[in-house]
């Protein structure tokens, strides 16, 4: 499974969410390939469509989209909005838990990749 | 440089979202006074907004006053501008003055950094506390340390805060 967590240093949340994705994918028994990867100017920003940091994608797909549709891209902290309803600065566990098991079972179906 | 424990109040005076201005002159009678950095957009922000205004709340009558200062880029963070300030306060119905600091002049007097940001001062406006609300801006429910409220608590009963500087965490100011 591929991996991406996009951050910018500026943002102090980023160490946590590697630390939370790390723990769930430890959880869930999956192997994965994540690549970190350092937003630094805001042309990068534009051109990766980065919404804040930190922003994982699963399998290309961010874990919270409709929070990155509503963000325009650029060099600031992500806002995520929580199973609660409250916002945080973080991605909750289970909010990358369910990326990671959608991505999973997407990558069972379609079979074992040649 | 930031503020040191121990130094005083600078002071300003800055258009609140009401269209008036305010200066800490004018809360003089204030036992203990918050200048807390702030702005709209942070999520830093966003995940205190409450406590801090529940704070405010529990502690108005015992003459605590929180003034909140966005000194944040408007051009760079449209959600920062004092329109969007405005709306926001109507819709949290803030309890505090909520200013804007339009030429970031009252930021770099203070050292501020982040959003959020406390700068608390007591009655003789001297800095006594100065860093993050609490502990933990992710879960309410998770915090162990709430520094603003055991620093105003320490001021009322005329006692210094057991912790005086903690490190802001949130959201940098967004300079022009």
């Amino acid at each position: 499974m591929e991996i991406e967590l996009l951050y910018w240093e500026e943002c102090p949340s980023h160490d946590e969410a590697s630390r939370r994705l790390d723990a769930v994918l430890e959880e869930e028994g999956v192997t994965a390939r994540i690549r970190r990867i350092h937003v630094g100017t805001d042309e990068e920003a534009v051109a990766r469509g980065f919404p804040g940091s930190p922003t994982i994608k699963v399998a290309g797909r961010d874990i919270q989209p409709e929070g990155a549709e509503q963000s325009p891209p650029g060099l600031t902290c992500r806002l995520y909005i929580l199973e609660d309803g409250r916002p945080s600065p973080l991605p909750s566990r289970e909010m990358i838990r369910r990326a990671v098991r959608a991505a999973a079972g997407e990558l069972e179906q379609s079979g074992p990749r040649s | 440089m930031t503020l040191s424990t121990a130094d005083q109040l600078i002071s300003f005076r800055l258009k609140n979202v009401d269209g008036t201005t305010v200066s800490p002159e004018e809360l003089a009678e204030a036992k203990a006074l918050a200048v807390i950095f702030w702005c709209n957009h942070c999520p830093y922000v966003r995940a205190w907004e409450d406590r801090v205004a529940a704070l405010q709340r529990e502690y108005a009558d015992r003459g605590v006053q929180f003034v909140l200062i966005n000194s944040n880029d408007a051009k760079k963070y449209p959600g920062d501008s004092y329109e969007q300030m405005q709306a926001r306060a109507k819709e949290k119905a803030y309890p505090y003055p909520y200013l804007i600091d339009e030429s970031q002049e009252v930021a770099r007097s203070y050292g501020a950094t982040r959003t959020p940001e406390v700068f608390l001062f007591d009655e003789a406006r001297t800095l006594r506390y100065h860093g993050a609300p609490d502990d933990n801006a992710d879960d309410p429910k998770a915090v162990t340390r709430q520094y603003l409220r055991d620093a105003i608590d320490a001021l009322l009963g005329g006692a210094a805060p057991a912790t005086s500087e903690t490190a802001p965490q949130g959201c940098t100011i967004k300079w022009r």
